[in-house]
């Protein structure tokens, strides 16, 4: 007999299977009028030294600075110059345009693939201001920012996103794959969360050597549902290991809202307590918090006093990817009604409050930097962009055999052989 | 030079490797204060600390993970996995990761990792303690797989395969720890201490990766084989009382294809043996490249002796073994055709 088949017992209460499913649908109006929005400068800030049972209460609070008058406030502002905040500022505009442009360039046909991170973008600038230049990421896909922030040229951004002659991964990896050891920026996987115990174990390292550098991983709020979260949690917490881990919670996972990956019953942030380290729960459309509470976490990791796990609470405004169409699974109008805000727009207002920045330079900086983006465009433009229907292939053929191994072994140099005379043949 | 047993040898290798090179950390389950299950790192958490030598979480995922993280920071981790039926958890980490971190960074990073484990039956450890996944790895381009036979090799090859800038997959057969086992499971035990390569350096030297070896000369039929079952066929071809070369591969990947040819040709017929399932397995891959290669050469058609594609079944170990019964089949089928 099948378990199927098993006689029911009618006098047992039936169980009754629940699947989670997000507010709003297509078609509905978005109304996050019930979203716990707590006051900014509301949330206490310990010391860096604090157990996790003084912080308790940031994993379930929204740690905030900027008010809804534009001022930074609370013990949490952390009172950056002008200057500073300008770069952030920068930073994030160069990413909007820069996404907005390979976006626009893979619908022409110019690229296979892009992802935006329209929304999110104070998260990695602000983020890559608070840590030290020598610290290293372990990013997903959506932390370009983090790259921007230390300077990476975007002709060399945009010759990945195009495969094309000047892309020194030599058209290996998926568009926005970015690797840049130079600029602390590990190379972007496809496989979710591997890079959060990854990055544990560069912070272990680090330790074990009595060096000074601590690491960053990222994760998002889908992935945290996998082993390697809860494995890098483990290890992180085990060895005291100096590492920020950062769960970007832009409440989107392609399709699915955070609740199929458990955030209907506790925050992301919380998670951290079972694993006795601080969760600190941010509004991540706050540059000010997000920095802010960055440079908490990595004073404290590269003090000895352990790990921290961050969740930045923002939104996905754009599409998973260029594959994506969210008009599918969510109201159109649901980025704008997300009562955070948009980043960029809140940065700008509290600069302009005071005093810092006014909306002429502040048309003037958008200008500059579209110029910049167009004019980084044309240059990676003239190394080709991606073919797809061609053999004249950006990259020399031979290379495709080449870092499999650090010496290429026998097996892989007859491939290779084969595969140019294949080339040949079809050329005639 | 000392007598050693493999578990012995491989500590040694660490031994050497940790004193040579601070970059050298050894991690894993009970390997730290307890010095591993089969007492591989015995000893190596007291001489050189708790940060080179430690016991980690039982999460195969996160071991190897750190392990990533470690190595592209710049160190030479050595991580175990308890039993190789315990690495499917890492199998991500291992297969879209480590393999793949040199290629997909154009050589920026690397990963300079090993992961031990021992592997194979013949020890009543049932499904989940005799299982031989070796073919699992070899498939993946990016990982080189390491299998001794030997304390000799064992230690020479541990020692090449930290030193190697790729990460490799060094599975130990963990029915010969102690002794050469030869497949009869009904005879007593012999140590190594009565066979010549447990005559081992106590310093440093390497066993190259890649190169596989001729441990019997002979014309009648050449005879690949790995780990535990190089003894095994070493033991049937005695009794069989024919002249047959032996080949132990030592490297699965990358293979040394010219020792593989040269001895097939000479001798014109060939037998594959693996411990593993056989749909698929590593035979499969052997067979298919002596017949691309040798096909002129051959007298008969290639055999393979292997596992049964079932799941290694407890109380019935000794009718699933590879031993010497099925190798004689397959020998004497490739002589007789």
């Amino acid at each position: 007999m099948r378990d199927n088949d098993a006689p029911k017992k009618p006098n047992r209460p039936q169980l009754s299977l629940h699947v989670p499913e997000p507010p709003f649908r297509p078609g509905d109006t978005p109304d996050f009028s019930s979203l716990e929005i707590p006051p900014a400068g509301a949330a206490p800030k310990p010391d860096i030294t604090a157990t996790m049972a003084e912080t308790e209460q940031l994993a379930t609070g929204l740690i905030r600075v900027l008010d809804d008058e534009h001022k930074a406030v609370g013990p949490w502002d952390p009172k950056l110059d002008p200057d500073t905040l300008r770069k952030i500022l920068r930073d994030m505009i160069i990413v909007r345009i820069f996404d907005d442009r390979m976006y626009r360039a893979q619908r022409q046909g110019k690229t296979s693939f892009y992802m935006k991170a329209t929304g999110e973008e104070a998260v990695s600038t602000a983020a890559a201001a608070a840590l030290d230049r020598e610290d290293m990421n372990f990013p997903t896909y959506r932390q370009q920012g983090l790259l921007v922030a230390r300077g990476y040229p975007l002709v060399e951004m945009m010759c990945q996103v195009y495969s094309n002659r000047g892309d020194k991964l030599n058209g290996r990896q998926l568009p926005v794959m970015y690797a840049s050891k130079e600029h602390g920026f590990f190379s972007v996987s496809g496989n979710l969360a591997t890079q959060f115990p990854q990055a544990v174990g560069w912070a272990m390292a680090s330790a074990i050597k009595g060096d000074s550098r601590i690491a960053m991983g990222w994760i998002g709020d889908g992935s945290t549902a996998e082993g390697d979260f809860h494995a890098g949690m483990t290890f992180a917490s085990v060895y005291n290991a100096p590492v920020v881990l950062a769960i970007v919670n832009n409440q989107w996972a392609i399709s699915s809202f955070s609740g199929i990956a458990g955030g209907e019953r506790a925050t992301f942030a919380q998670r951290a307590i079972g694993y006795g380290l601080p969760g600190l729960r941010v509004d991540g459309n706050d540059a000010l918090a997000v920095y802010s509470v960055v440079r908490w976490a990595a004073d404290r990791a590269r003090s000895n006093n352990g790990p921290a796990l961050i969740e930045f609470f923002t939104y996905r405004a754009s599409a998973h990817s260029t594959s994506d169409d969210p008009s599918g699974y969510r109201p159109a109008d649901e980025a704008k009604a997300w009562p955070l805000g948009d980043p960029i727009e809140r940065l700008k207002a509290h600069l302009i409050t005071i005093g810092e920045w006014d909306e002429e330079r502040h048309h003037a900086l958008e200008e500059e930097c579209s110029a910049e983006v167009r004019a980084a465009q044309k240059e990676a433009e003239r190394k080709g962009t991606l073919a797809t229907t061609s053999i004249d292939f950006p990259h020399d053929v031979r290379t495709m055999f080449t870092d499999v191994y650090a010496e290429m072994p026998w097996h892989l140099k007859e491939e290779q052989e084969s595969m140019v005379a294949e080339l040949e043949a079809k050329k005639r | 030079m000392s007598t050693m047993n493999m578990i012995q040898a491989l500590n040694s290798a660490h031994d050497v490797m940790l004193g040579r090179d601070s970059n050298v950390v050894a991690m894993g389950e009970d390997v730290g204060y307890f010095g591993g299950v089969f007492r591989v790192t015995e000893g190596l958490q007291k001489k050189y600390g708790k940060t080179r030598v430690f016991d980690t979480p039982i999460a195969e995922n996160g071991i190897v993970a750190t392990a990533i993280g470690m190595a592209t920071y710049g160190l030479r981790p050595v991580a175990e996995i308890q039993f190789a039926d315990y690495i499917y958890p890492a199998y991500d980490q291992i297969v879209s990761e480590a393999a793949r971190i040199r290629y997909r960074t154009a050589g920026e990073w690397n990963v300079p990792m090993v992961i031990r484990s021992p592997y194979g039956g013949g020890i009543f450890g049932g499904q989940t303690h005799s299982q031989s996944p070796e073919a699992l790895f070899t498939h993946v381009a990016g990982l080189k797989t390491v299998i001794p036979s030997n304390p000799y090799d064992a230690k020479g090859l541990l020692i090449a395969a930290i030193e190697d800038d790729d990460p490799v997959l060094f599975f130990e057969p963990k029915r010969i720890y102690n002794g050469p086992f030869n497949g009869f499971f009904d005879r007593p035990m012999v140590p190594w201490a009565k066979h010549e390569s447990s005559d081992v350096p106590d310093d440093y030297y390497k066993v190259p990766l890649g190169k596989a070896k001729v441990v019997r000369e002979g014309t009648d039929v050449t005879v690949l084989a790995y780990g535990t079952m190089v003894h095994v066929c070493l033991a049937t071809v005695e009794e069989m009382g024919i002249d047959a070369e032996v080949i132990d591969l030592r490297t699965l990947v990358p293979l040394d294809i010219e020792a593989i040819e040269e001895s097939v040709r000479k001798t014109g017929r060939c037998v594959v043996v693996h411990e593993a399932t056989r749909t698929t397995g590593l035979g499969a891959e052997l067979v298919a490249l002596i017949e691309e290669r040798c096909f002129y050469s051959l007298e008969a058609p290639v055999q393979r002796a292997a596992g049964f594609d079932t799941p290694y079944p407890h109380s019935l170990e000794w009718a699933y073994f590879p031993g010497p019964v099925r190798i004689g089949t397959a020998i004497r089928k490739t002589l007789e055709d």
